[in-house]
């Protein structure tokens, strides 16, 4: 006969399991407390609204605004989506339900690589490739005179959205193509049996009833610009002033932080903390709303 | 593509209302007007060339790295101290290799367990598993970045480790928590619940069915999120740049700076001083990266096969 004390095996174990599900507890909220508790003082500190809707950011005379970067972030998200959202779904789409296993056989692992590509190379790549490329198109009488973009610069926020749209290609479409895979059949089926072409049942009956999957996997294309730091820092130009048009530099939270919190001291370094806080807040509320779809998918 | 022939089968419905079933509407397939057969054939179009262009941005990059950068492989790169002549990146492949041991000996025992309890004990409706999968959640869609504050703040800061592999390795470890917790919870419920059932019925207790059974089953998948998380490891830069800093040398104890592939593949392109040796430094740290992650779906694939 077994013992039935509490400190049995199976019960330690059960214990020890329970652990370790909340470690992940544990680290958000020590992540919370010690950001917030970093990061709000200093707010304080600068004025809510002076750092929150300052148009300058200037270490040296102690004025910190970061409505520039906010701005930044805000934009090169944008931009990565509009490039990267179309191409994505429509990948998910042909995967999903156009390609012959044959085909999908190659396609399944070159986004799974596309996936495992480090955030160095591919700003490596955006500067060494894109950045020059663009630049040339940029100087070419064509741009300049046709279309009246002059001083345009490689490293811009066009740059930087193009190469973020490629780094949330995997994130897009291997979300929205699990969702297009979940689709009972028998929607399509009913549709090509009321004379559809297979077009229009994908497009038409299938995609519309992806419709929740496809928002998460935008959010979760969202999350992972905004957060993006290498590449980034590497393609975008990183200048602190207001965003200045589609082909300028500019500066993103995330590179503020890791541009220079290499020698950042005193005030500096807690205002870059503080940019750290506020992305953190629109992390937080990309996911909340990742949730909410999700709750809502659930009751639907 | 089999399935478009449904539309094709007008010529059978005319037929069909002119030998006398004319109580039925004449049915008129829409799908054969021009313009919706254009449209379909521009969706058609449209999705092959996205998924095109998908692979063609991956050829092109790999492709350009790989050619730009084997033949900057030199002997010297791969000399065991680094300098600013030979700009060697064997310390850091050194310390890419310790990042990644000690940062998995942190989160795999966590991640897998975790998974297990939420799998395998937590009852339906427990407040503590919303909680628990709400967090893990989070930590899933925080920034490395993030990570690398929370780091900077907590660990080198607050515990005193200063710039060190040991506050590298347990930034990481929250960071991959995530993912080897999601892998092995779907590898688990993925176990059918046969298993578990024989195992019971032949009278071995939770823990036993746990670790003899379900566990190994699940192996594959736990085994493919865990290189999934070397992956991530190994790649990853804005975490590790202020935790485990940048000092490009074997480190002597846990609470040495440390430099990693990554981060070294950084700041050689910041630099911009070599740029020769930061192409070749590029390949190996993209082949390294895709043969992690090529091995966590072969392995997976095959584990699963040979079941």
């Amino acid at each position: 006969m077994k013992t039935k004390s509490i400190f049995n095996r199976e019960n330690v174990m059960q214990w020890v399991f329970t652990l370790c599900a909340c470690v992940s507890i544990l680290a958000v909220a020590l992540i919370c407390i010690f950001l917030f508790a970093n990061g709000l003082p200093t707010i304080g500190k600068i004025g809510p609204l002076k750092f929150l809707l300052g148009t300058t950011w200037k270490p040296g005379n102690d004025v910190y605004g970061i409505l520039p970067m906010i701005l930044g972030s805000i934009y090169v998200t944008a931009g990565a989506i509009v490039v990267g959202v179309p191409i994505g779904l429509l990948t998910a789409i042909y995967m999903s339900r156009f390609a012959s296993d044959k085909v999908n056989k190659v396609l399944l692992p070159a986004v799974q690589l596309l996936a495992g590509i480090p955030s160095v190379v591919y700003g490596f790549f955006g500067m060494v490739v894109m950045v020059p490329a663009i630049q040339s198109v940029l100087k070419t009488d064509f741009v300049r005179k046709v279309l009246h973009i002059n001083n345009g610069k490689g490293m811009s926020l066009f740059t930087a959205s193009l190469l973020l749209g490629i780094m949330i290609l995997p994130t897009i479409i291997t979300v929205s193509k699990t969702s297009l895979d979940a689709v009972p059949q028998s929607y399509y089926e009913g549709s090509l049996a009321l004379g559809a072409t297979h077009e229009r049942s994908v497009f038409c009956t299938v995609l519309p009833a992806a419709k929740s999957g496809v928002l998460s996997a935008i959010i979760l294309g969202i999350g992972r610009a905004i957060g993006e730091t290498m590449a980034v820092v590497m393609v975008a130009g990183n200048q602190t002033w207001m965003p200045q048009g589609l082909f300028q530099g500019l500066r993103t939270m995330t590179s503020n932080i890791v541009i220079e919190m290499g020698y950042a001291a005193d005030l500096h370094r807690e205002a870059l903390i503080a940019t750290g806080v506020v992305l953190f807040v629109f992390i937080l509320l990309i996911n909340l709303s990742f949730s909410i779809v999700k709750e809502r998918e659930k009751n639907a | 593509m089999p399935d478009t022939t449904v539309m094709t089968a007008n010529g059978r419905e005319e037929s069909l209302s002119d030998s006398g079933a004319r109580m039925i509407p004449p049915a008129r397939n829409y799908e054969n007007r021009p313009a919706a057969r254009i449209w379909a054939a521009v969706m058609r179009w449209l999705v092959r060339i996205a998924a095109l262009l998908t692979v063609a941005v991956l050829v092109f990059l790999i492709g350009y790295i790989l050619v730009m950068g084997i033949p900057n492989l030199k002997p010297s790169l791969f000399e065991w101290t680094y300098n600013s002549e030979n700009v060697s990146l064997m310390p850091a492949l050194i310390n890419t290799v310790l990042m990644t041991a000690f940062s998995l000996v942190i989160a795999t025992p966590l991640g897998i367990f975790a998974a297990v309890w939420l799998v395998e004990y937590a009852k339906r409706g427990n407040k503590l598993v919303k909680v628990v999968r709400l967090t893990t959640e989070t930590l899933q869609g925080i920034p490395s970045i993030v990570f690398g504050l929370f780091g900077m703040l907590f660990f080198v800061t607050q515990l005193h480790w200063g710039f060190s592999l040991i506050a590298g390795a347990f930034t990481l470890a929250i960071m991959v928590l995530p993912v080897i917790m999601r892998t092995t919870e779907e590898a688990l419920l993925a176990v059918p619940d046969s298993y578990r059932e024989g195992s019971f019925g032949l009278g071995a207790g939770k823990l036993r069915t746990v670790f003899t059974i379900v566990l190994p089953s699940a192996m594959p998948g736990i085994l493919s999120g865990v290189i999934l998380a070397v992956g991530r490891i190994v790649g990853e830069t804005a975490a590790l740049i202020y935790t485990a800093s940048t000092v490009a040398a074997v480190p002597e104890s846990v609470f040495s700076s440390t430099r990693t592939l990554a981060v070294h593949m950084y700041l050689l392109s910041s630099e911009g001083l070599h740029v020769n040796e930061t192409y070749g430094t590029a390949v190996v740290l993209l082949v390294l990266v895709l043969l992690i992650n090529s091995l966590s779906s072969f392995i997976a694939g095959k584990l699963a096969k040979g079941k």
